[in-house]
């Protein structure tokens, strides 16, 4: 297997290779069908910046590929933005509400407090992870829009940003592991498997969502910043 | 003040106790809490009450069969680290017994070097992952589960910050599980706790 994606790709070889690419091609904006068309076709379609659309799908593909000072230069910040809010749309929209109405049913069986207590961790891990997205979509990428047009903010810079970009993985690793070994007997092994199988879905596209902005989008707005000036 | 080590000294001569006492002051890392100059019944009901981060002990202060047995005495009494004095009529096969030693001669930066090298090596009991949770995890899990900080718990419970914050790394260590708020689930599950009870 290469290691990385090139632009002479077809996009449903790249999706053969790995098949949660579809989640990154869906949020750049490109529908499932172009997917007969190279990569930098495909891009130039729905007027996508190819460096951008090539370093997203390198990065969330394989997690040993290093983006070079160059790419992150180059990156169109536009597209790295589209990106993330396609992201958060996919985590507020569908992710997490189809993550909770299997786990409702996986605790059906279970007594009261258990599931309440299950529950509540869910949707307290579910509110913390709405406003950690709502803050970037409210603050940041207002910020980045601003610094764009030329109008740089006097009160904000990205050192904030990530200053204050908190790990969303602590408990979604707990809820996994809470899943995976203690939950009462009487739950469903199948269920128990699927929600399995979606946390760590989830997971790791956080992961890659998380890498994205602190590697890829903070370096690209720091050069913004510093360039203006 | 609370970031000092506290320690405490278990030394029969009251020139190396004021000397050394006077050695960890001045490094701003450790505070001596308290000197006693023998292990009686008294010294060891105070040692339980203070559960110091670091005992020294001169091992002369136990009669010449029980110093073998010293650093199991005091297992007995606090979680502390123990840590024999060098000095003439200390044998090499006693130091081992114990969590470090420091020599009479060494230098003061030296003293508290090791001092150090003892603290971050011996944690109370690092575990691996995975086994079940001892009685004092289990104590320590529920009033996490409950809400309290490191410092009520250590309040509570008699113990140093320092020994619940290892206690913690343990439990996260056994369970895999890191947040507040999973522990409280797991507590739960593991009926240590009821709802009622939060």
């Amino acid at each position: 297997m290469k290691d990385i994606f090139t632009p002479d790709m077809r996009l449903s070889d790249m999706i053969d290779m790995n098949y949660s690419l579809m989640q990154v091609i869906s949020r750049m904006g490109i529908g499932l069908g172009l997917a007969g068309m190279t990569a930098g076709e495909a891009c130039r379609h729905c007027g996508l910046d190819e460096r951008t659309f090539m370093l997203i799908c390198n990065v969330y593909s394989f997690p040993e590929y290093v983006p070079s000072q160059a790419d992150i230069s180059a990156a169109n910040i536009p597209d790295i933005v589209r990106y993330l809010r396609g992201s958060h749309a996919y985590y507020t929209g569908k992710a997490l509400s189809n993550l909770e109405s299997s786990f409702n049913s996986l605790l059906e069986p279970c007594d009261v407090g258990r599931k309440t207590a299950i529950t509540k961790f869910f949707v307290d891990y579910k509110s913390e992870l709405v406003k950690h997205f709502a803050r970037e979509e409210d603050e940041v990428f207002p910020y980045i829009e601003a610094l764009q047009n030329g109008n740089k903010p006097e009160d904000y810079s990205i050192d904030q940003f990530e200053e204050h970009h908190e790990s969303v993985d602590e408990k979604l690793e707990d809820m996994k592991n809470i899943v995976m070994k203690y939950l009462p007997e009487e739950c469903d092994p199948e269920m128990r498997m699927w929600v399995l199988v979606s946390i760590y879905s989830l997971r790791d596209d956080l992961r890659r969502h998380t890498y994205v902005e602190d590697n890829i989008l903070v370096p690209a707005v720091r050069n913004l910043e510093n360039n203006g000036e | 003040m609370e970031n000092r080590k506290s320690v405490a000294l278990i030394v029969p001569s009251d020139i190396v106790a004021r000397g050394l006492g006077s050695i960890l002051e001045e490094s701003g890392e450790f505070h001596v809490e308290e000197v006693f100059h023998d292990f009686s019944k008294a010294a060891e009901s105070r040692l339980r009450g203070m559960d110091p981060d670091m005992v020294v002990i001169d091992p002369v202060v136990l009669d010449f069969k029980s110093r073998r047995e010293g650093r199991n005495m005091l297992l007995d009494v606090c979680d502390s680290i123990v840590i024999a004095l060098d000095g003439p009529g200390v044998t090499e096969d006693v130091l081992k017994l114990y969590d470090g030693s420091v020599s009479l001669y060494d230098r003061p930066s030296d003293l508290t070097r090791k001092l150090h090298g003892a603290l971050d090596a011996k944690q109370p009991e690092v575990v691996s992952d995975g086994g079940e949770l001892s009685a004092r995890e289990k104590e320590i899990l529920v009033c996490v589960a409950k809400g309290m900080l490191n410092k009520e718990i250590a309040d509570k419970l008699n113990l140093s910050i320092y020994t619940v914050i290892t206690h913690r790394k343990n439990i996260t260590r056994k369970t895999g599980i890191k947040t507040v708020a999973g522990l409280t689930v797991y507590a739960l599950l593991n009926n240590l706790i009821d709802m009622n009870s939060l």
